[in-house]
């Protein structure tokens, strides 16, 4: 028996099922479709590219890897927009093409659908750095498990060589005619070391297509770039220099020297960052689709038909109600409680809050409806019950009542007459009754039972033995504060009005 | 191709190639020059001169065209044609 | 059967996940946010994706690509987030993805507010971004409805393979009602002969370009030929009091809640007032609405909390037989039926 170096140890996984034998011909690699069927025209045996453009080269290495790889099945590659608007005629991989500069936020969305496939989104300068500078950041911010490959020619190829976010300075192009003026147009965005910026990425890269050492060294990064989004690595970044001779109206031999002489200085080459070796693997989760899991997890076998009978004796056989009071004075929660009591009475319910702008002034108020009907509108207009908890309330709602109805109000902070002669009146004092309970926020739960005196509607016990559901989650003690606070409530009125 | 030829050798396909010599910068031995004749899209394609490829791999790697350019290396076996 | 009480936004996230959702994609906005907020909550529960995109562009684009990858998908917004997502939606129709978009409007234009309106009307009920499309448009207009008309836009967009709406105002959206949620969906449509999965037979390609003139006829021409099919098979409405109604209200989302109190009310009074909903905005009641005349009304008045958007459409579908008449109320203020009841009575003399 011997020891395995180290080395091959360490290196094995990433090797797992990849066709790594020596190659004995280079041919046009099965990352590429045979006939390019998706391409319209006689010419489905070649590119739509220009003589001497780097796309194809480029396109060449990664299909190469990807059949190397053994992963041209499990690949879904994001074609943009721009002159790579078609890879997808090219690659036998799964496709999808996309809109202008939203290919790392639909790879984002590709990859979480498909955990286990390779995402690769292909963009040039215009697509990732211009119209699509977000989507690239952001991708890159939350680290998702994509290769990105960025074509940077420094110029918008396809519609006929305007200026790119990363055209060089004094670089003529027909929207820079004078040459780009970094004083109007700004400066060539760098956006490998932008990408640097960001905590998630595990691979940022440039390189250059310039000459053959370069070329061998992009082979490389779109290796390593490729195999981490297979092992689930996260976010790796490859910018590749590369020649735009229609563009740039040179040819080709003249545009790996134009990349030298004129790209290399604004955008210097080499790795920016490569932690791919310590990085944490991203895991997504399996959906839960089983019917009954789904059931499970919502928990309908806990929901259980209400048995509540209603009092065919109420005051009340329609309640349009509005609670108002300042923000904290549990407005909002009064409401809820009585239409969810109302529900369980089986009644037709709703629960409207204020909401906008109002409630930022530190009021609050809801309409609340509760009857036999179907309900139309959930706003209530004309109150035939109001509850005011402070003086705002009163005298904007007490207006609007329908004569008839029941006003009640706070008289532990109200301390002015309501105004109306044709409506009943309960002056009750809710916070006063609920400082008594030693918690002023019980108070909601007082004029809930005050409610249920009032209109006949509901039983103050069976409210109290909702209170446990109603407050899921809460510590007895204030479940018991709440139980208390209905009774005192109800039985305030009880005691002091006859109804 | 004939069995004749000497390995390794690169095979260019005359239609597809669009003449952009980047291969004949890329080659080390200045085995490939571009053709007098022009091809069916009107572009002078690159040729191999017949003799002096090292199999280095270069011309395959530079060529955007992903079909124009197919490179035979030393241990190559040509595949039985029934 | 479960019975919650639960606001409209809730409802809406609920049905999604009954539906069988995989994945929420969307960009927080008033007054739709609790949608992704309570997306956020229950998705993962499920193993299901949640992600608070960059942008309402992002968003509309992670849908693109869910969808692409066969997930149902989801997300929701508001107005303004709509408008930014038009140019995502075209590519959705445009490769025929399906995904579910719910939209909980608001005041415009502009910032406008964040009060409740149907202005978004024209914009998701014709199309609204580039080329020749429609979105599938269902009006729910109570919390149970944003359950399940959710649930039947899932089922529609994947029937047809085309984004579907669901349209409501912040109304519906901030309203709490009882909601009894139905069974979990058990059966998927299989998509396997379009959807891209990362493996071998799922080699496909999601694509909008057509760029043969010739081509992009035909494409077009299928598309045609689907929206027909759904104007055909998909209408649903809703009528209140129509049999012997003499003046025909139109309305949907909050205001054909409104209107079925204005009904109520004028019933007491001794007019004969009905409600005409219509549940489905694309396929719109053109037939319905077209027949209305024949019934011998005095008058149709259509309640909108927009400047006559949806008026248009019931006056296309009449043919100049008989023109609707148009109540709006704007800014955030939602109509009430004593307004209405005041305009019928101004219009028609009861």
């Amino acid at each position: 028996m011997f020891l395995l170096p180290r080395r091959s140890l360490r290196r094995s996984p990433s090797f797992t099922g990849c066709n790594m034998e020596k190659k004995t011909v280079l041919r046009k690699p099965k990352g590429f479709i045979d006939v390019y069927k998706h391409k319209p025209g006689a010419e489905k045996d070649r590119t739509h590219y220009c003589p001497g453009c780097g796309h194809g080269i480029l396109h060449k290495l990664i299909a190469e890897a990807l059949e190397d790889f053994d992963l041209v099945e499990k690949t879904i590659i994001i074609s943009p927009v721009g002159c790579s608007v078609f890879a997808y005629y090219y690659f036998h991989t799964g496709n999808l093409q996309v809109a202008h500069g939203r290919a790392p936020a639909v790879a984002s969305a590709v990859s979480r659908a498909n955990p286990d496939s390779v995402v690769i989104s292909y963009q040039g300068d215009g697509d990732l750095a211009a119209i699509g500078g977000n989507n690239i950041n952001q991708a890159a911010n939350r680290g998702e498990n994509m290769a990105v490959f960025f074509v940077n020619n420094a110029i918008y190829g396809m519609t006929g060589g305007q200026m790119a976010p990363t055209t060089l300075e004094g670089q003529k192009t027909t929207t820079t005619p004078y040459g780009r003026n970094v004083k109007t147009d700004g400066y060539p965005i760098q956006v490998c070391e932008l990408i640097n910026t960001f905590t998630a990425p595990v691979y940022v890269t440039r390189t250059s297509l310039q000459d053959m050492a370069n070329i061998r060294k992009t082979r490389t990064a779109v290796r390593k770039a490729i195999m981490n989004a297979k092992e689930k690595k996260g976010f790796s970044f490859v910018e590749v220099l590369s020649m735009c001779p229609s563009g740039w109206k040179k040819d080709s031999l003249q545009s790996q020297q134009w990349i030298k002489e004129n790209m290399v200085p604004r955008f210097p080459l080499g790795v920016f960052r490569d932690v791919s070796e310590e990085a944490e693997t991203v895991e997504r989760p399996v959906p839960v689709m089983d019917t009954e899991e789904v059931k499970k997890i919502f928990g309908y076998s806990d929901f259980k038909a209400s048995t509540i009978q209603k009092n065919t004796e109420a005051n009340f056989k329609k309640i349009s109600l509005r609670v108002s009071g300042f923000g904290g004075q549990g407005i909002m929660s009064t409401g809820i409680v009585l239409a969810n009591v109302g529900m369980e009475y089986g009644y037709n319910v709703s629960w409207l809050p204020s909401y906008g702008p109002e409630m930022r002034g530190g009021t609050a108020n809801c309409s609340v409806k509760i009857q036999e009907d179907t309900i139309g509108a959930s706003e209530v207009t004309e109150p035939n019950m109001i509850i005011a908890m402070n003086q705002p309330s009163l005298e904007k709602f007490e207006k609007i009542m329908v004569p008839g109805g029941a006003l009640m109000y706070n008289s532990t902070l109200i301390d002015i007459e309501p105004t109306r002669n044709d409506v009943d009146i309960y002056k009750i004092p809710i916070t006063g009754i609920a400082d008594e309970l030693g918690d002023t926020r019980v108070q909601s739960m007082v004029g809930v039972g005050a409610f249920a005196a009032i209109t006949g509607l509901f039983d103050p016990e069976e409210i109290v033995s909702l209170i446990p559901s109603l407050f899921a989650g809460k510590p007895d003690k204030v479940l018991n504060m709440n139980e208390e606070a209905v009774r005192k409530g109800y039985d305030y009125v009880t005691e002091n009005y006859s109804v | 191709m004939s069995e004749s030829r000497k390995y390794p050798f690169p095979e260019i396909d005359s239609d597809i190639c669009k003449g952009c010599k980047l291969c004949i910068e890329a080659c080390p031995t200045n085995v490939l020059v571009i053709s007098e004749k022009l091809n069916s899209k009107g572009f002078h394609y690159a040729e191999y001169i017949g003799e002096g490829c090292v199999g280095c791999g270069n011309c395959f790697y530079t060529c955007p065209e992903p079909s124009a350019v197919t490179v035979y290396l030393k241990d190559y076996v040509p595949e039985e044609v029934s | 059967m479960p019975r919650m009480l639960m606001k409209g936004n809730y409802a809406a996230v609920y049905g999604a996940i009954l539906a069988g959702c995989e994945a929420y994609y969307g960009y927080p906005i008033t007054p739709a946010s609790e949608i992704a907020e309570s997306a956020s909550a229950l998705f993962p529960k499920f193993g299901r994706t949640f992600l608070q995109a960059e942008s309402e562009v992002a968003a509309i684009n992670m849908v693109y690509g869910a969808a692409g990858c066969g997930q149902r998908v989801m997300t929701g917004s508001s107005g303004p987030g709509i408008s930014l997502k038009q140019e995502g939606l075209s590519y959705c129709a445009g490769s025929a993805l399906p995904c579910v978009i719910v939209d909980i409007m608001r005041g415009g234009p502009g910032l406008g507010n964040i009060g409740p309106e149907q202005s978004d009307y024209n914009q998701v009920v014709k199309g609204g971004g580039h080329g020749n499309y429609r979105n599938i448009v269902l009006a729910p207009n109570s919390a149970q409805e944003m359950c399940d008309l959710t649930m039947l836009a899932f089922e529609l967009a994947d029937k047809y393979r085309n984004p579907a709406f669901v349209l409501t105002d912040g109304v519906i959206g901030q309203m709490m009602e009882a909601v009894d949620l139905p069974e979990p969906v058990s059966e998927f449509p299989d998509k396997s002969d379009w959807a891209v999965k990362g493996t071998a037979e799922s080699r496909h390609l999601i694509n909008s370009i057509y760029l043969d003139h010739d081509d992009l006829e035909r494409w077009n021409r299928h598309l045609e030929k689907k929206y027909a099919a759904i104007q055909k098979n998909e209408v649903l409405v809703e009528e209140y009091m129509m049999d012997d109604a003499e003046i025909v209200t139109i309305g949907y989302g909050s205001s054909s809640r409104v209107l079925r109190s204005a009904v109520d009310i004028a019933r007491e009074n001794g007019i004969k007032l009905g409600l005409f909903r219509p549940i489905t905005l694309f396929p719109f009641p053109v037939d319905e609405i077209a027949k209305l005349p024949e019934k011998g009304i005095k008058g149709i008045l259509t309640v909108e909390m927009s400047t006559g958007q949806l008026v248009d459409d019931v006056n296309l579908a009449l043919k100049g037989k008989m023109f609707s008449d148009l109540y709006s109320r704007l800014g955030g203020n939602v109509p009430s039926a004593a307004e209405i009841l005041e305009k019928v009575s101004e219009l028609y003399g009861v």
